[in-house]
């Protein structure tokens, strides 16, 4: 059995100026180069530091409007703004067995929240292939995506609402 | 062969047509070490076996193991001897598949084996949930069998597999589909939610005459096991209006959730002519000319 590692978020770094989030794009680099065996050993060491969302957050019963589309694992997001105007994501996950449901909320939180917001609404739904791996099903990978949908919605809405209140600005 | 029947009185008592086909948690913790038999896990999530699993038990993983790499079939006989041959299985050995989601994909590996005439397969009642429920003991520890020696026959498609064009003669000639997804995909409004266009299907709706019996009334809810043989004569026969005789088919997106019906069906319930279309509504939604019904 493959010893577990602990996670990291590797050596992310602004200076190359990605696209996305640093340390998401950090992490992406990380899992590339592991074979599957290690992706798995990692994913589930991502899944086991799962925690859910604090109750000041939200509390059960949750929103239909929180909840990820096409995601069978009821998995549900939360987007709570910072001072800086970023913005830290919460997750609640309702299935017992929802591994990679876990392990990507826990992949989010930590690397897209207090995130440019025009970084965080520029994930690519590859990246989930790109964490994952292409094995992964397409069922799998629609829930993952009904996830990351949630997450950069709320991005993208907050993006909006500046715009509108710059518009609104007296000249 | 294992004697299964023997120890399973509480599985007895239900009424199945074939009891014999499951086996119960209690059962499986007390072969854990039977040399006639296989513990096979089937999930839908990749990350669940190797996160914990009923010691001994090997991995069958529906995409890769199970389906073509490269087109939209499953394997082939070669495939399916090297299969079982990696995960130690021969040609009189049991196999018992459980796994995840109210044991969907243990029954979609379950009715592939049958394509190949593996008979010697049993579902453990309950799946995951129900072991894990029990808190009975999961190892991180992958098993690796001695390789076996298997000889399979071809492939027969011809009776539990239904494919599109048998599928439209099927609903021309008004005989009875089921389709189990859930009732917010049967009507497709699931497909036209605004913001979500990623379906992987392009329509939404269902097989015209087809009836909504989402695959989850066939099992309890507190431990995911099966329910008795009268609810489930009460779910299919007097509200859907099955008949044991029926020529069948039954589907759902991509076939996983249709075989758990199916083996109700052919298995719990015993009606001899059901079949699972596996192409499902990601192929009959994604189809150009052929009807689709929505309310």
């Amino acid at each position: 059995m493959t010893e577990r590692t602990t996670p990291t978020l590797g050596e992310a770094t602004r200076r190359e100026a990605p696209d996305i989030p640093a340390p998401l794009a950090a992490l992406v680099a990380e899992f590339e180069g592991l074979a599957r065996a290690q992706r798995m050993e990692q994913l589930i060491a991502w899944a086991d530091e799962f925690v859910g969302v604090p109750a000041e957050v939200a509390r059960a019963p949750h929103p239909e409007s929180a909840r990820a589309a096409r995601c069978e694992s009821e998995a549900y997001v939360f987007a709570v703004d910072n001072p800086d105007g970023t913005l830290a994501f919460h997750f609640a996950v309702g299935s017992l067995h929802a591994l990679s449901a876990k392990a990507w909320a826990v992949i989010l939180a930590r690397t897209c929240s207090g995130q440019p917001l025009e970084q965080v609404a520029n994930v690519p739904e590859e990246t989930i292939y790109r964490v994952f791996g292409r094995e992964l099903s397409m069922g799998k990978e629609q829930g993952l995506a009904g996830m990351l949908d949630l997450v950069k919605h709320a991005a993208r809405s907050r993006l909006a609402a500046r715009r509108v209140s710059r518009a609104l600005e007296p000249n | 062969m294992t004697d299964v029947a023997a120890t399973m009185s509480e599985i007895r008592e239900r009424g199945y047509a074939h009891p014999e086909v499951l086996v119960s948690t209690d059962w499986v913790a007390e072969h854990l070490n039977d040399p006639n038999l296989r513990i096979i896990e089937s999930n839908e999530d990749p990350l669940i076996y190797p996160w914990g699993h009923v010691p001994g038990a090997v991995q069958v993983d529906w995409a890769a193991d199970l389906n073509d790499p490269v087109r939209r079939d499953y394997l082939q006989r070669t495939a399916f001897e090297e299969l079982m041959s990696r995960i130690g299985v021969s040609n009189d050995t049991t196999v018992v598949f459980y796994g995840d989601k109210n044991n969907w994909w243990a029954c979609y590996a379950f009715w592939v084996f049958q394509l190949f005439g593996h008979t010697h397969a049993r579902v453990m009642d309950g799946g995951r949930v129900k072991w894990e429920k029990e808190g009975r003991p999961l190892t991180r520890e992958v098993t690796t069998p001695a390789r076996s020696k298997y000889r399979a026959r071809e492939r027969d498609d011809t009776k539990i597999r239904a494919f599109r064009d048998e599928v439209l003669r099927h609903l021309k000639g008004h005989l009875p589909l089921v389709d189990v997804r859930s009732p917010q995909e049967f009507t497709g409004e699931r497909t036209h939610m605004p913001e979500y266009p990623q379906e992987g299907v392009l329509r939404g709706g269902h097989i015209p005459g087809a009836q909504n019996v989402p695959w989850g009334k066939a099992v309890r809810l507190e431990d995911g096991s099966f329910k008795a043989a009268d609810a489930l004569r009460q779910i299919y026969e007097k509200e859907a209006g099955l008949r044991p005789t029926d020529e069948i088919v039954t589907y759902c997106r991509i076939g996983e959730r249709s075989s758990h019906t199916w083996f109700v069906l052919t298995y719990l319930l015993g009606y001899p002519r059901v079949r699972n279309y596996d192409g499902s509504w990601t192929e009959w939604g994604n189809s150009v000319g052929l009807p689709i019904e929505r309310p």
